[in-house]
């Protein structure tokens, strides 16, 4: 194969790509360590929040909200990153491949 | 004979409820319904393993399942690896002791998923092969390298061994009325043959089966539970207050994480450990590319979220349904067998015999294929990266590293049984620290700073793992749970239960710094070979395809 690892390296479209997926990427990460360290510092130093009623009357407490909630979350952010690669940044990809295999066999 | 014999079961089975119902109280039974039904599961999967062993010809098929995998096989794999037995029973028996930590075990560990999928799995997909060793050795040295990361998935393989060995002990012996050892036995037997003749062909279709039939099962015991309740989930939580010995606090936070560095490190443990996992990992490698491999996070991350989601009813229900009926009870009140038996009771107040009988082969049918996955996981460290790349350096055949595969798997078998008996009688939801605790010491800091940054040298990665490693293993022998617990000292040296935090940054700082520090040529080399794998692992250039039969 000839070199098209540094072809691809040397073409501006594919550090754009890199850097939106990767900006893309770590955000979310960070949202999902924000809410998980959230909760597991909740439950060490504020136990008493997770034990307040979610509402008046019902015996479900914010914690298994905030609980059930996390999983939620965690499914809908994995999905949404899954849809944007597949539909956004894969064509992109491709197209940069195909391009640096054509410009290799030149 | 067989045949016969089945039949005469199958009419005993009709017979059975009451009979089994009278000898409940004195010892468990032996559980018709639950032997037939797991004897239906052992009967598809060598037969689906006897299939899979006529395509499993090269290293790619044993390890890779040829890359053959759809998105959505891999996603119902993945789930099967991760709900092991612990996961079912281990966090219902959590709930139903100490109520909401329980679901910390729930709650956590699933954070794992997004980090996976957004830091890690596809990267993983482009660089590597079959381990996750694959995707450091395309800079680093091989022998050094190769021989932590092998090293460690072995630690890690045969940790989560113990524990899915232990779980089978207690819960076996009490459900089907047979013997511990034999259920050891059975378990060795079954993993081999899948592993060892099968090879992750078989492993991922026995994976599959299984976990469409826990979260059938588990859907239909939640489904009995709400409806009880006429489908209300503040019903069934109104009732499991009236039941718990301490009320409104099973919906509260209790003393499981008693102190912040304990939850900063049990968090730690279970979300950068979870995400890292070999046996999850290399599952990546049985899908043809980058894109099934996104598709196949996403249908496990769907599948396990909801059955964690289904924990918050089956442990509740627990609480409300077994922890008041005389049934499940001994003369002392307290729960028999254990709690880890919290779930399956919950089954047979719902649904009595039968879907005690179904959720009680589920059960073993789980521990099965979870130790069939790992195996296959520690039996790839032991072929792929110690046999083929370290004491042959590369040059080993197919055909040998796929005979040193077959080996290996019976090897861990055996040593799955020995250790199995060996261990008896913990909690095993709390067993999991050393696996996970391994996990987050050295694959995640590797597999994130390996892909991530230009900088990680041979020798950072070795000197920070290892030192990681063995920090992780000190402070676990320690810590309460070995030196106090088990050993019998008045007080743990090390005071907490999870080192994840302490290890982690021990290995990601000595990486680092190390890293800094190594000037040597081959440094530079390494350094310079970042871009070449940078642009692989963002655009799977070279990546590795289906194999073509």
């Amino acid at each position: 194969m000839p070199d098209l690892s540094s072809i691809i390296d040397r073409d501006p479209r594919f550090h754009a790509l890199q850097r939106a997926r990767s900006r893309f990427a770590w955000r979310m990460a960070a949202v999902v360590l924000t809410c998980y360290y959230i909760f597991i510092l909740i439950i060490a130093w504020r136990p008493a929040l997770f034990a307040i009623a979610l509402t008046p009357g019902t015996v479900v407490t914010v914690g298994i909200a905030y609980g059930l909630g996390m999983i939620a979350l965690s499914i809908l952010l994995t999905g949404l990153y899954v849809w944007r690669a597949n539909h956004e940044f894969d064509p992109l990809n491709q197209e940069l491949l195909d391009e640096a295999t054509k410009n290799s066999l030149r | 004979m067989k045949k016969s014999s089945a039949r005469m079961a199958a009419v005993l089975a009709a017979l059975m409820p009451g009979l089994a119902f009278a000898q409940a109280a004195v010892s468990p039974p032996t559980n018709v319904n639950a032997i037939m039904m797991f004897l239906v599961f052992v009967a598809m999967s060598l037969g689906i393993t006897y299939w899979a062993a006529g395509r499993t010809k090269s290293t790619k098929d044993f390890l890779a399942a040829g890359g053959s995998i759809s998105g959505f096989k891999n996603g119902l794999a993945i789930t099967g690896d991760w709900a092991s037995s612990a996961a079912l029973m281990g966090i219902a028996a959590l709930i139903y002791t100490t109520g909401f930590d329980g679901l910390i075990y729930s709650v956590v560990p699933f954070g794992a998923w997004p980090l996976m999928m957004l830091l890690i799995a596809e990267r993983l997909r482009n660089l590597g092969k079959f381990t996750i060793a694959d995707i450091v050795t395309l800079r680093l040295a091989r022998a050094p390298v190769r021989s932590l990361i092998a090293s460690a998935s072995l630690a890690f393989v045969v940790g989560y061994i113990i524990v899915q060995m232990v779980g089978a002990g207690t819960l076996i012996s009490n459900l089907f009325g047979i013997k511990y050892e034999t259920a050891q036995l059975v378990i060795g037997v079954l993993i081999v043959l899948y592993v060892a003749f099968g090879g992750m062909l078989a492993t991922t279709y026995v994976q599959l089966i299984k976990a469409v039939l826990l979260l059938a099962g588990a859907t239909l015991v939640c489904g009995l539970v709400l409806q009880r309740f006429h489908w209300s989930l503040e019903g069934l939580y109104s009732a499991a207050v009236t039941n718990y010995p301490g009320g409104s606090k099973v919906m509260q936070p209790g003393g499981m994480l008693p102190d912040p560095v304990s939850a900063i490190s049990c968090g730690v443990m279970l979300l950068l450990g979870g995400a890292s996992m070999p046996h999850v990992l290399m599952r990546f490698f049985t899908v043809p590319d980058a894109r099934e491999a996104r598709k196949s996070v996403f249908y496990a991350a769907s599948f396990i979220g909801y059955f964690y989601l289904l924990t918050f009813i089956i442990g509740y229900g627990a609480v409300a349904f077994v922890m008041k009926d005389p049934q499940f009870l001994d003369a002392t009140g307290a729960i028999i067998g254990g709690a880890n038996m919290a779930a399956i009771h919950l089954a047979m107040a719902m649904g009595g015999d039968l879907l005690l009988g179904f959720i009680s082969a589920v059960a073993f049918a789980t521990i099965v294929a979870v130790v069939a996955g790992l195996t296959i996981a520690g039996a790839s460290a032991i072929s792929h990266d110690l046999y083929a790349n370290v004491f042959r350096h590369g040059q080993a055949t197919d055909t040998e590293v796929v005979k040193v595969s077959r080996i290996a798997a019976l090897l861990l078998g055996v040593l799955g049984v020995v250790l199995g008996m060996a261990f008896k009688g913990q909690n095993i939801a709390y067993m999991i620290v050393l696996p996970f605790t391994v996990s987050s010491t050295v694959f995640f800091p590797i597999l994130i700073l390996s892909m991530y940054w230009r900088n990680l040298t041979t020798t950072g990665v070795v000197t920070g793992g290892w030192l990681g490693l063995a920090t992780a293993v000190i402070l676990l022998v320690l810590g309460p749970t070995i030196w106090q617990e088990i050993l019998g000292n008045p007080a743990p040296i090390f005071p907490y239960k999870y080192p994840a935090l302490f290890s982690v940054t021990i290995s990601f700082v000595t990486m680092i710094v190390v890293s800094l520090l190594d000037h040597s040529p081959r440094a530079q080399t390494e350094r310079a070979a970042f871009n070449d794998q940078f642009v692989r692992s963002q655009t799977g250039l070279g990546a590795e395809s289906a194999a073509q039969h």
